[in-house]
This record gives structure tokens, C-alpha cells and sequence, in this order.
């Protein structure tokens, strides 16, 4: 797994904890939705940063009151195709005004990179096979918005005025 | 069991194409590698997908067909071998190859 | 008609740019075709039988000379000298090369086209009434929100991994010729009480495996609503539509499944959030879209033209082609042309290079460089002036164009089936064609009167059966083709799904048990009735009686 934002490959502090799995006394750990619904205070009284990871069956209207307690939310890719994450995206972004880092992670592949900028994703976890220097020119292929979204983008509608 | 072909469409140009000998992938039907039990269709089967993986075609399965003359049993296959049944002016039916075979 | 600006070419050129390098990549294996497929589905690139088919979008059926004759071009230049207009007012090459597919779409967006977003799980291609801006009863052109709605909709990055297809359809007359209600959401255009144009919101219509007319979500949207409504709409069928079965994924099966009522409360919820935002539609952005279809340079005409009268009385054929091909048009002296592509034996919708240059040549010449696809497959002149009629139908005759069959038996409508795609059960063209054949006596034709057959190759539905008066669906039987008639579809106003008669048909009797039904409705009408009129006074009852008891 390569970590990437739009400025290149990034190092990765944050640790994915499994359910079932003890919790590290400090470092920056995402834990699931679950886990937060059931131990919420007792990873509220730890010292470290907290990130959650939502399913793509979980909506982000979830999180709503809790957003405030993270500062990574990373929304799961099961496939490519699934494109629930980008509406869950865009929410968090735009009606609860989350502005914490946001992580696709799961089937991230090249070609839907633009779309994940745009709304909303700030980091991606390419799988170990990306070129990544390839893949990040996604972001840049196509130069013209016709929406807006949560990457501050003025859509043409707007520039034509 | 049914005798049957390894059939798919060429990745470039999207052409019906059949699993002749030595792994080539013809378009003419008469030229394909018959399986006559399910372990040569199984083989058939292999070489096939590696073609796939390699890119040379795409959706490969395999064709039920009867007679010596290699006739497709569906109506889909014997539309795919020859062209459109609406316009014989196209396809494979309509190139000169086609009418030395029939 | 609309014109590109800057943004928009360099949108088109750089969305080439992005499908020739993932072509590139296919070919290299960098893309599985599982990855692939979902791409160039998106660029509407099929695999089919014999070779990939692409879908190139006419943007709610509207085309201009020059774009047709790059039609005809590529037709030639990529393809085998013809090219299949859609149900979807679209047009479908099915014979290219992966390898060619960049190069064509660069020579389409050299004048301004493209084939984003004709296939795939996103927002389709936007389709409108084929006589936008020409029928005297509109409120207003549905083409003006239909390229509103395309712009919006083009690369959406939230909504282009929908659960499934999503199709809308734009109409601005009482008179529904654009199927609003069988479509994802249908907009039909309405007045407030204080006399303010907006739109009927229509969602959850479709056809396919579970054909449903669409359930009025909201009477009255403001027009400076539209587009945030629309996203509140698709949000709640992104986050809702079901992924795990293809069959109940379209936005159809959920709004059945939650019931219309609270779908509503869904949509109106999520647009408290949207409303009054960025996507709201100011009356400068509709004003400078709309400037693009204002109306061409009419002549100020008398409303009768005495030449074109003297010419219907003199010749007959010219005469029976007028009752059926020219339709009343808002201006004085001026005509709406119907161009049939349903000559006898001829597959519906196909249009060779030869005719497409043609159509291009008298739109040049008579028709303000413009004409429209239907989505009976069939091509329209918008603007003719009735003096002009004779000799455009003269040209149309020369080149095999001027059938005088629109709205009549012999103009089905038809899916390309078994004999190109990759889906079909069962072959359609040959179907129509022999339907042709038997009811080629125009005479007969009219005795018959308003019957709309529509035939699919499979469940798809993508030949609209189910709302065909008569429907004709293809089936496959231990590898032997059938067809499923069904009776009393309708896609208009009073839209309804039609009734399955009975045990599908082997296809040798498939036209004879058309001809059965056609006969007892002769037998059985009362004065003036539309065949579709008897079905729903009658029921199923006499034509199942006929085409099985008699037997």
C-alpha cells in the first residue's frame, strides 16, 4: 500500500486496529464504526489522535455529532464500482464542514481518483502495483468542472457569468 | 459429453475468434480445436485463459457444436460465425475466405 | 442550437485525451477488463457479437448538417457505411476496432459530439421531444434544461458509480412525446397557478425486467430548483439503490420498495440540505442557454400555400406521405418533415452514409441546418416551409427515405437483437422486417390506423415492448426464438404497461398472430377507435380468443 495526497506519496502515522484487537496506548490509531459506537468513552480517555473507517454501507449521517473527535475519517472502497463513499464523502465535507483528512481506502484504482478529489478525499491508499507517478496524473486530466463539489472547483456555469 | 470449441473476441478488434492448434486463435470456425472429452476441454480451457491474461482476446467460453462440418448449435454461435442474418453483405458470411470454406 | 465555448472543447478534448490513454493502458495490460470495461462503458463502447459498438450521444436528439455528415464520415471511415439510430436518440456504429475508438471521437469532437456517458452506471445521455421548440403547444423548449441538465450531469463526480443506469427525459408539452413517464425521473414541464413555468417531477419509471410507470414525486419544481433537486434525488438513489442484485438495482425498485410517499420525504429532506446553494440555477444561466435555441430567421409566411395544396391534389403518393410525415409546425407557412428509416425490409433506425448526407444536404438547405433523431428512430426536418415540402420529399424519395408510414404499423420500433447483441435472446430486425412486408399496403395502413408496435430481443427492453400497443418480446426456448406479445402498452400521457396475451409464439407465427390481433380489432372497433382505444374498452379477452381458442 502506497499513501498519496495530491503533493506525492505520504508517510502513513495512522494504524488500522481490527475490532478484536487491543488498542496502543498513544499513536494515532481508526477504528470502525462499531468500535466507536461501543467504546466511545474509553477512546475518548486515551492520549492519542482517533480516526474512524466507515463501510460503504455506513452513511456518513453517522457521524454526525462524533465528527468533531476525528481527525481522519477514511471511507471504504469494497470495489471499485461501489459509489456510495463519494456521496458520504461530500457530506462530511460539505454539510458538517469536516475538515480533518479523508481517506479513500479499499479498491482505489487510477481512473476514479479525479472523481474522489473532487469530492472530498484528500489522501488515497493506492494498492502496491500503482505507478504511482502514472497514477497521480489523474488528478490532473481533466481541466474543466461543470459542478460544484467539495474541491472548491468553480464550475463553468459559474466562470461564464 | 457435448463436443464443443473454445470461442472469444479479439481484444483489438473485437472479431470472433475460435482456439485452433498450437494456442493460434483463428476467425474461421472449420480451423478450431475440437474437445471431445472434458479433460481436452479443461486444456482447452487453460491455454485459452492464458491467452486472455496476455490480453489477445477477451470473454472466452466454451461452444457446444455438431457434425463434421463444426456447426454451432445456438442461434447466437451460428450469428456470431457468420455475420448479421439481416445484412449477408457483412460479417465473416460476406468475405471471400467464407465462401471457399462453405 | 447549442454551441461549445472554450470550456466545453476543451472538455471533449481532454475526455479524449483520458480515453486514448486508457486504451493504451488495456492494450499494455496495465487495465484488466474487468477494470476496463466499466470505462469504456462510460464512453459508451460495447463489446457485441461481432465487434465493439459505440454510442455516440446526439444530445436530446438534436443535430445540425455539419454534425451529421461527420456522421456519415465516420461511418465510412471507421465502420461499415452505415449507422443505427436509437431509442435514446442516439446514434450506434457495430463494426470498429478498440484501436480506432480515440481517433473517432476526436473526429466527433471536432464538431462538438462525443460519446460521454451513452452507457455505463452514471447519468445517460439527457433525451427531449423530437419537435422541441417547433410544436405550438410546448411552454417552453425542454432542450434549454435538457443541455442544463447534460452539462451538470458530464463527469459528475459523485454520481458515475451509480448503483445502475440513470436515465432522465425532458418534455415542455402537455403532449408527451419524449416517455417521460418510463423513464428514471421524467420532467414534464407545468404552470403554477400563477402562471410560472417549472416542472412535474416524475421519478422510478422504467422498462426492462420490471416495467413501472413513474409516480409524481413533486407537482411543481421552480426552474431555479432544478438542478439541486436533481442531486438530492440521485444522492438518496446513490446511497439507497440496492448493489447486490443488478435486477432491483435501478432507482425504479427502490422507490417501490420504500413506496413513493416516503421516497418523497427522502428527496425533500436531503434538498433542505441543497437548496438555495451553489447549484441553484440563476435566471442569466438559463437566459444564456436559452439564447442558443432561440428560434431561426423565419420568413413571415401566409399560412396556406397554394402550390403545396395543388401539389397534394395532383399526386397521390405525395399526398399519402404529407397525411403522415409533416406535422403542424408553430409558424405559418411552415412544416415539421418526418423522415422515415422504416422502409419495407429495411432494418428500423439504420440510416446509410449515402442517406445521412442527404438528410444533411436538405437541413442545409431547407431547415435551417438543423434536424432531430427520434426516439421512434426516426429523423425530423424541424423548420421546412411549406413551399419547400414538395421538393425535400422529391430528394427523400431519391434516396429511399420518403416512406409514408410515420405513426403507422410499419413504423416499429425495434432493438438491434440477436442479430448484433451481445444481450439479446432472440433477433428483432427480421421480425419488423417481415411485419413491414405483410402490411405494405399504405391503404391497409391507414384502415389501421394509429398502432404503435415496438419489438425487443430480450428483457432489456431496450425496443420499449412493454409499452408498444402491441409488444413483441423475443425469448429464447431450448435455443429456439419465440416472442411474448403483449397488448395495450402506452408511453404517453395515460402511460401503461401492456398485458401478456398468452404463450409466447414460435417465430414463424409471430407475424401471423400480429395480423390475428390486428384483425380482431378491425372487427371488433367502434367508430373512430385507435386500436389502443378497443384494447381498453375490450381487454385481452377477444384477441386471446382469437389467437389461441380458434386454434
Amino acid at each position: 500500500m502506497t499513501l498519496v495526497s495530491r503533493e506525492g506519496i505520504q508517510e502513513d502515522p495512522w494504524v488500522f486496529v481490527a475490532d478484536d484487537a487491543a488498542l496502543p496506548e498513544g499513536g494515532a490509531v481508526v477504528i470502525t464504526l462499531e468500535r466507536w459506537q461501543r467504546d466511545g468513552n474509553a477512546l475518548l480517555a486515551r492520549s492519542g489522535r482517533l480516526g474512524i473507517c466507515l463501510r460503504s454501507d455506513e452513511m456518513a449521517e453517522a457521524l454526525a455529532e462524533a465528527l468533531g473527535h476525528f481527525d481522519l475519517v477514511a471511507l471504504e472502497f469494497p470495489q471499485f464500482k461501489d459509489g456510495r463513499p463519494y456521496s458520504s464523502a461530500r457530506i462530511l465535507r460539505e454539510r458538517y464542514g469536516y475538515t480533518g483528512e479523508l481517506r479513500a481506502v479499499g479498491d482505489v484504482l487510477r481512473d476514479q481518483l479525479f472523481f474522489m478529489l473532487r469530492c472530498g478525499f484528500d489522501s488515497f491508499e493506492l494498492p502496491d502495483r500503482a505507478n504511482v507517478k502514472e497514477w497521480m496524473q489523474a488528478f490532473e486530466e481533466i481541466g474543466v468542472v461543470y459542478q460544484p463539489a467539495s474541491d472548491g472547483r468553480r464550475p463553468v456555469p459559474g466562470l461564464r457569468r | 459429453m457435448t463436443r464443443q470449441v473454445i470461442t472469444a473476441n479479439r481484444l483489438r478488434d473485437g472479431d470472433v475468434v475460435y482456439l485452433a492448434e498450437n494456442g493460434r486463435w483463428t476467425p474461421w470456425l472449420d480451423e478450431a480445436s475440437v474437445a471431445e472429452t472434458a479433460a481436452e476441454a479443461e486444456a482447452f480451457m487453460k491455454i485459452a485463459e492464458e491467452s486472455e491474461a496476455a490480453c489477445d482476446v477477451i470473454g472466452i467460453y466454451g461452444m457446444p457444436v455438431e457434425g463434421e462440418r463444426l456447426e454451432p448449435v445456438s442461434t447466437r454461435e451460428r450469428i456470431r460465425a457468420k455475420g448479421p442474418t439481416t445484412r449477408t453483405d457483412l460479417g465473416k458470411q460476406a468475405e471471400p475466405d467464407f465462401a471457399k470454406r462453405a | 442550437m447549442y454551441q461549445y465555448d472554450a470550456y466545453d472543447h476543451r472538455l471533449v478534448r481532454e475526455r479524449v485525451a483520458q480515453f486514448r490513454g486508457q486504451v493504451v493502458r488495456r492494450l499494455k495490460g496495465d487495465l484488466t477488463e474487468e477494470e476496463f470495461r466499466p470505462l469504456r462503458l462510460m464512453n459508451g463502447l460495447y463489446l457485441q457479437l461481432h465487434a465493439y459498438m459505440l454510442r455516440v450521444a446526439v444530445p436530446y436528439g438534436t443535430l445540425s448538417s455539419e454534425q451529421l455528415r461527420m456522421l456519415a464520415r465516420i461511418a465510412r471511415k471507421y465502420d461499415k457505411g452505415y449507422g443505427h439510430f436509437t431509442t435514446r436518440q442516439n446514434i450506434q456504429y457495430n463494426w470498429l476496432n478498440l484501436e480506432d475508438v480515440p481517433d473517432l471521437l476526436a473526429d466527433l469532437a471536432s464538431v462538438e459530439m462525443h460519446a460521454i456517458q451513452t452507457s455505463g452506471n452514471c447519468i445517460r445521455n439527457v433525451t427531449a421531444d423530437q419537435y422541441a421548440g417547433v410544436s405550438a403547444d410546448e411552454i417552453e423548449d425542454p432542450r434549454i434544461y435538457a443541455e442544463i441538465i447534460r452539462q451538470w450531469s458530464t463527469l459528475h463526480p459523485e454520481f458515475s458509480f451509480l448503483p445502475r443506469k440513470f436515465k432522465i427525459a425532458v418534455t415542455g408539452a402537455p403532449k408527451d412525446r419524449a416517455a417521460v413517464r418510463v423513464h428514471d425521473i421524467g420532467l414534464q414541464m407545468r404552470r403554477n397557478e400563477k402562471g410560472e413555468a417549472g416542472f412535474e417531477v416524475l421519478v422510478g419509471g422504467g422498462l426492462g425486467r420490471t416495467p413501472i410507470i413513474a409516480k409524481t414525486i413533486r407537482p411543481f419544481l421552480p426552474k431555479r430548483d432544478l438542478l439541486s433537486y436533481l442531486e438530492a434525488i440521485l444522492r438518496v438513489y446513490n446511497q439507497l439503490g440496492r448493489r447486490d442484485n443488478l435486477h432491483k438495482a435501478r432507482i425504479k425498485i427502490l422507490v417501490q420498495s420504500v413506496g413513493a410517499e416516503r421516497f418523497t420525504e427522502m428527496v425533500e429532506a436531503e434538498w433542505q440540505h441543497l437548496r438555495d446553494g451553489a447549484l441553484e440555477l440563476p435566471a442569466e444561466t438559463i437566459a444564456h442557454i436559452r439564447a442558443f435555441f432561440a428560434a431561426p430567421a423565419y420568413e413571415t409566411l401566409e399560412a396556406k400555400v397554394p402550390a403545396f395544396e395543388a401539389k397534394r391534389f395532383e399526386d397521390r403518393v405525395f399526398s399519402e406521405w404529407c397525411r403522415t410525415n409533416l406535422a403542424p409546425h408553430k409558424v405559418p407557412g411552415y412544416a415539421i418533415v418526418n423522415i422515415s428509416l422504416k422502409a419495407t425490409g429495411e432494418a428500423p433506425g439504420d440510416a446509410s452514409a449515402e442517406q445521412m448526407e442527404t438528410v444533411a444536404d436538405l437541413a442545409e438547405r431547407h431547415s435551417f441546418g438543423e434536424l432531430r433523431v427520434t426516439h421512434a428512430q426516426n429523423l425530423v426536418l424541424p423548420h421546412v416551409k411549406l413551399a419547400d415540402v414538395f421538393a425535400v420529399w422529391q430528394a427523400l424519395a431519391a434516396a429511399g427515405l420518403a416512406s409514408a408510414n410515420i405513426g403507422l404499423i410499419t413504423d416499429t420500433i425495434t432493438c438491434p437483437g440477436l442479430d448484433y447483441c451481445n444481450l439479446a435472446n432472440a433477433r428483432s430486425i427480421p421480425v419488423a422486417q417481415q411485419i413491414s412486408e405483410r402490411f405494405e399496403a399504405l391503404e391497409r395502413q391507414h384502415d389501421i390506423g394509429d398502432l404503435k408496435i415496438k419489438i425487443s430481443g430480450c428483457i432489456n427492453a431496450c425496443g420499449h415492448h412493454h409499452v408498444g400497443h402491441i409488444g413483441l418480446l423475443g425469448v429464447d426456448k431450448k435455443g429456439e426464438e419465440f416472442y411474448q406479445i403483449t397488448l395495450g402498452g402506452d408511453a404517453e400521457e395515460k402511460a401503461s404497461i401492456g398485458d401478456i396475451v398468452g404463450p409466447a409464439f414460435a417465430r414463424e407465427k409471430a407475424v401471423d398472430a400480429v395480423e390475428t390481433i390486428v384483425e380482431t380489432y378491425l372487427a371488433r372497433r367502434q367508430n373512430g377507435e385507435r386500436f389502443l382505444d378497443t384494447y381498453r374498452r375490450l381487454g385481452l379477452a377477444p384477441f386471446k380468443e382469437q389467437l389461441y381458442d380458434a386454434r
